[in-house]
């Protein structure tokens, strides 16, 4: 933990744990505020806050409970901080109401949540990937959810870059889904700075003309005013007109609505983000993401050797949903779609209402803790391929 | 001002424009019954800003889900509406974010208690220099009348048809062993030395509750006949007894024995939750040289 502090060598490669990296990766993009509470398989990234954040003049808490944390987390944000909070599938349950309200009063905020095996307690100190539908629709109400997939532990110091730049762009909760492997392995990564630092847009106009969700720009965000300074602003979980007034009119729910989704949805082709591997001509592709997608290379690599035309995409951001990629697969006229999930059959449902495009989409769904071996997949892609 | 704003009117009398309530004496964002006393409690808070010449920059106002969940509309100040039960937890991160600022709550009994009652006992324990104020109404006004935790027993509610048989908190007893640095509690109506415990509670450097007594003839006084506005000011008033030296553990709080006991219980002013992580960055910084 203490080479992390050394920035100076950044080319250095440092043998850590994914949690550490998500944890670091949050401090080098300029995140000061961490509020949490323990939660297996999460809990080493609220350890290295609690040592690293007063070193560098921030402020780590641990609250009395989930629902607290990322209520505390909301509140830093509206006071200027780059603020985060890490948990895993249950303690995301709770927290799910708050992080509505992070969406309505568009506060930038990151969720780290390591997936472990659920539902319930489940499968504490173990991995899974069931939490992808969790992470898209954690709470009430229509609106657009941002989630990316570390699948390395140099991705979990990069995402949590990404995550915070991305909130603090678009105005929004970003949830980073890691789980119990990725989180807790140990991999040399590197914690360089070649990266961008976005800060939310400051208020557009002075003090006396500001309206908290007035727009200006074509992006659909409002300038964010923040505690502390000149200005006066109101925001409430109600829905609100552009004053930030609770307004029941349904012109104003639907016009609130759909700024929400839109400002994401609009954005997808800046968000989401995916690897390739030989699909230019594959009539197989293997779709994953996370820890399960290690094993796709040396499967597909493999069949390749023998001939078939096979190919795999990993998919680095979950949602919103990369409905382009789905149309490049289809117009590169791919035939089939294997879709591999630490899970009973998740993310396989937004493929799946692609099957118009022309390929067929099957999956390799199963609601194991341990990512599947690359034999495995190769036995299962052979038996696509042949299908 | 915007047309929903423009709809609803300002009245011809207005606060100045620096005042915390300028433009906000409308009905969109005053939306409380004439005669409740959540209208003092607002007011008792701005007078104490306006008189320590605080500006917007300098503080904050947090309020949860309920009648006086509304409150936070009604400041022209960084304000925030919470979720149920969740305004001392985000005061806390405004506050561990900001330790410059002034940090207002401004929550009625059931968000503060029932739905946030973990959140006050840590907030209490931690000493987070922020100021709870709860407007206590023992019932639960917007939603319709039910019990609320400091419901007295036997009264009635539209969740407590035959009667409450749960026997209700008592918030300065609980406050003071949850080692809250600052406690009192005012009925309402006594704005003077309510705004005198505002003022302590906002130099204490630490957890400040101040239990604010505002009767709900609406809910409380229709279902259980005690009258309009008036008379159950009139009901609280002969219920009030005022001991400033009365420990908190026995100041009593029991509509059936008619004696509510009002005062400053507490005022035990000790390091606060920021301080001591300003301390604790200096100890960090100083280990990894």
């Amino acid at each position: 933990m203490a080479s992390a502090s050394k920035k100076s060598s950044k080319s250095k490669l440092i043998l850590t744990t994914g949690n550490y990296a998500s944890a670091e990766g949050a401090i080098a993009v300029g995140c000061r505020f961490f509020a949490g509470y323990p939660i297996t398989p999460s809990s080493e990234i609220a350890h290295y806050m609690s040592r690293r954040l007063p070193q560098v003049g921030g402020s780590f808490v641990q609250m009395e409970d989930e629902l607290a944390s990322i209520v505390a987390v909301v509140g830093a944000s509206y006071a200027g901080a780059k603020a985060m909070t890490a948990t895993s599938g249950p303690g995301l349950s709770l927290m799910a109401e708050t992080v509505g309200l992070g969406f309505m009063l568009e506060a930038p905020l990151v969720i780290v949540t390591v997936m472990r095996g659920g539902p319930s307690t489940g499968q504490p100190t173990k991995a899974s990937q069931s939490d992808v539908m969790q992470t898209r629709y954690l709470s009430h109400g229509d609106y657009e959810t941002i989630v990316l997939a570390p699948s390395t532990v140099q991705e979990c110091y990069d995402f949590s870059v990404r995550a915070f730049n991305l909130a603090e762009k678009y105005r929004t909760p970003v949830i980073v889904a890691s789980d119990g492997i990725v989180g807790q392995m140990m991999e040399p990564v590197s914690y360089h700075s070649n990266f961008e630092v976005i800060n939310r847009k400051p208020p557009q106009v002075p003090p006396d003309k500001y309206q908290p969700f007035e727009i200006i720009d074509d992006d659909l965000i409002p300038g964010m005013a923040t505690a502390g300074t000149d200005y006066n602003f109101y925001v409430t979980g109600l829905t609100h007109d552009i004053t930030g007034s609770p307004d029941m009119t349904p012109e104003t729910e639907i016009t609130l609505v759909k700024r929400l989704c839109d400002k994401i949805r609009r954005a997808r082709p800046d968000i989401n983000d995916w690897e390739e591997l030989y699909v230019e001509d594959a009539e197989t592709v293997i779709l994953s993401y996370g820890i399960n997608a290690r094993g796709n290379p040396e499967a597909v690599e493999q069949a390749r050797k023998k001939g078939h035309k096979v190919g795999l995409v990993r998919l680095k951001t979950l949602w919103p949903f990369p409905d382009e990629l789905m149309e490049r697969l289809g117009k590169l006229g791919v035939k089939k779609v294997l879709v591999t999930e630490m899970n009973y059959g998740q993310l396989i449902r937004e493929v799946e209402r692609f099957r118009h495009l022309g390929f067929s989409v099957s999956g390799l769904l199963v609601p194991t803790t341990i990512p599947f071996a690359p034999s495995f997949i190769y036995e299962n892609l052979m038996k696509e391929v042949n299908r | 001002m915007t047309s929903s704003e423009e709809e609803w009117g300002t009245p011809e009398l207005d606060y100045p424009e620096e005042h915390p309530l300028h433009g906000r004496l409308n009905l969109n964002r005053f939306i409380f019954c004439a005669g409740c006393l959540i209208g003092t409690a607002i007011t008792s808070i701005t007078t104490c800003l306006v008189e320590r010449g605080l500006t917007p920059k300098d503080y904050a106002i947090v309020s949860g889900i309920g009648c006086t969940g509304r409150t936070s509309g009604c400041f022209k100040a960084p304000a925030f509406h919470a979720t149920h039960g969740r305004a001392i937890p985000f005061a806390t991160g405004l506050k561990l974010a900001n330790p410059d600022l002034e940090v207002f709550v401004l929550s009625g009994d059931g968000d503060l208690f029932a739905i946030g009652g973990n959140h006050f006992v840590h907030a209490c324990r931690r000493n987070i220099e922020i100021n709870v104020l709860c407007n206590n109404n023992g019932i639960y006004g917007m939603t319709g009348g039910q019990l609320a935790p400091t419901t007295s027993i036997g009264d009635f509610t539209s969740t407590s048809p035959y009667g409450n048989i749960e026997p209700p908190f008592n918030l300065v007893s609980l406050a003071a062993a949850a080692g809250a640095s600052f406690v009192a509690r005012w009925p309402g109506y006594d704005t003077l030395r309510l705004r005198e415990s505002i003022f302590k509670a906002m130099d204490n450097p630490g957890f400040s509750f101040i239990e604010i007594l505002a009767p709900c003839f609406t809910q409380y006084g229709r279902k259980n006949k005690l009258g309009d506005a008036v008379k159950m000011l009139e009901w609280l008033r002969e219920q009030v007894v005022i001991d400033k030296d009365c420990p908190p553990h026995e100041a009593e709080y029991s509509h059936e024995k008619r004696r509510i006991v009002c005062g400053e219980f507490v005022n035990n002013p000790r390091e606060g939750f920021t301080q001591k992580i300003k301390r604790l960055r200096e100890t960090a910084q100083s280990r990894r040289k």
